[in-house]
């Protein structure tokens, strides 16, 4: 990986020098997270210019004000809301990682059906259900009508294709970022698949 | 030629040569010009629905699927702003739909997705629709998946001018528009169409599909694995979020611009 330059833009505080990064899986598949530690040893080299604030590969529970907030998965339920408003209040760029955030991806294959219809065919039709209710508790986030792409709850600064996208693209918008240039793409790095 | 009147039309700054009858499509694809295109098929009757093909004539936007060429026509194609619109057209193609490359079995080899990489594309820009139309799996060698449709109606046209059939139709207005098949019950099964039909294998996207064919092509080998839409291809695509005629209206509105007050 070449060296990373920081720039002013990316510096939150003096006590802070370190470019502040958070990531979160919404209505994911955790593969955007899987296809971002595949650029492998470079996490070193990223390390040395980055810090994460809450992220599923750490344990901080809240986002803190970060420079990029990576968001993998769709809004499928109140929560998925809740933790994408709390990303974009205090991320100063957001980033649509995958399919899903981008247009609903696979998950949103359920919006050809009610939300009543898939809660009873997974908890009161399907063959071999036991003690067949739909579960009620008020500590499980009530999923939403539609699964919907994160763009339209939430203003998104850049988009990342891909079912996931290939390690090097996370490797090539961190790059530009962190180094104060508009980020792009190689042709080769774009899919939707 | 020796004919010093030789018929031709300048696109993007070449001269290039036309027949009579022959429209500035059919002109930029004899002469290896990439003009994009979804819902034209040389041998087929052009149709003008996609609006990819849209270029400037003389300053003038016009489709070039359908619009003859004339002698002395000066045309822009390649530009940035008609790329741009182009890339509105296809979102507004994939939001109305419910294109889900990563399960559809034609992702590699569709022209749709394809013109999405060849424009930059990144994301809809525009809420989803979501529509929920009906998959018609009753015949036993294909099957139609209607939330893919893009109603190019290359299918229609090849089912009559090619199949000597009828099999296609698009029916309804507006967003409730939608494929249907020509047959007492209006499913595939009990239409003509055959496996060996035109009309089964045209297709851009994945909305008719040959049944048990789905993923035989490893990824990397697939149509658009080793060919681009076009050979004049960007090379690099900015992630940037670029500027939409719809934001622009929204502008020109809070400013009292075009729409008055």
């Amino acid at each position: 990986m070449k060296q990373l330059k920081k720039r002013e833009v990316f510096t939150v505080s003096e006590s802070s020098p370190k470019v502040r990064v958070a990531t979160t899986s919404l209505a994911g598949c955790f593969g955007c997270h899987m296809s971002f530690l595949d650029m492998d040893e470079r996490i070193v080299g990223l390390l040395e210019h980055v810090e994460f604030s809450r992220s599923p590969i750490n344990d901080i529970k809240h986002c803190e004000p970060c420079d990029i907030g990576l968001i993998e998965g769709a809004l499928c339920n109140a929560d998925n809301v809740h933790v994408l408003k709390e990303f974009r209040d205090n991320c100063k760029i957001i980033i649509a990682v995958g399919a899903c955030a981008i247009n609903g991806g696979v998950p949103a294959m359920r919006n050809h059906f009610t939300l009543k219809e898939c809660l009873e065919e997974a908890f009161l039709d399907e063959i071999g259900v036991d003690n067949p209710h739909i579960p009620n508790d008020v500590e499980i986030p009530l999923l939403l009508n539609k699964v919907h792409p994160i763009h339209e709850v939430v203003k998104v600064d850049y988009y990342l294709p891909g079912c996931p996208p290939p390690a090097d693209a996370f490797v090539k918008i961190l790059t530009d970022l962190l180094e104060g240039r508009e980020p792009s793409l190689p042709k080769e790095m774009l899919h939707y698949d | 030629m020796s004919d010093p009147m030789k018929k031709t039309i300048i696109i993007d700054g070449v001269e290039i040569p036309f027949e009579e009858g022959q429209t500035i499509m059919d002109a930029a694809l004899a002469a290896d010009i990439y003009i994009p295109h979804l819902c034209h098929k040389p041998g087929l009757s052009p149709h003008g629905s996609c609006k990819l093909c849209t270029v400037d004539v003389n300053g003038r936007a016009v489709s070039s699927c359908t619009m003859p060429a004339e002698a002395g026509q000066e045309i822009a194609n390649n530009t940035a702003s008609l790329n741009e619109a182009r890339k509105t057209i296809t979102q507004m193609l994939f939001i109305e739909g419910n294109h889900l490359c990563p399960s559809c079995e034609k992702t590699g080899d569709c022209t749709l997705q394809a013109i999405g990489y060849h424009l930059g594309m990144l994301d809809g820009h525009f809420p989803q629709f979501y529509p929920r139309r009906e998959v018609d799996a009753s015949h036993g060698s294909l099957v139609l998946d209607r939330d893919r449709c893009i109603m190019c109606e290359l299918c229609v046209r090849a089912s009559r001018e090619c199949d000597g059939k009828d099999v296609f139709a698009i029916s309804g207005r507006g967003t409730k528009r939608q494929l249907v098949v020509n047959s007492p019950t209006g499913r595939l099964v009990d239409s003509d169409i055959e496996l060996d039909d035109m009309a089964a294998h045209i297709c851009p996207v994945g909305a008719i599909l040959i049944k048990d064919h789905g993923y035989e092509v490893p990824i990397g080998r697939r149509t658009f694995d080793l060919h681009s839409v076009s050979e004049t291809d960007l090379d690099e695509v900015i992630l940037k979020k670029t500027k939409h005629h719809d934001q622009e209206h929204e502008t020109a509105e809070k400013e009292g611009g075009v729409y008055g007050v």
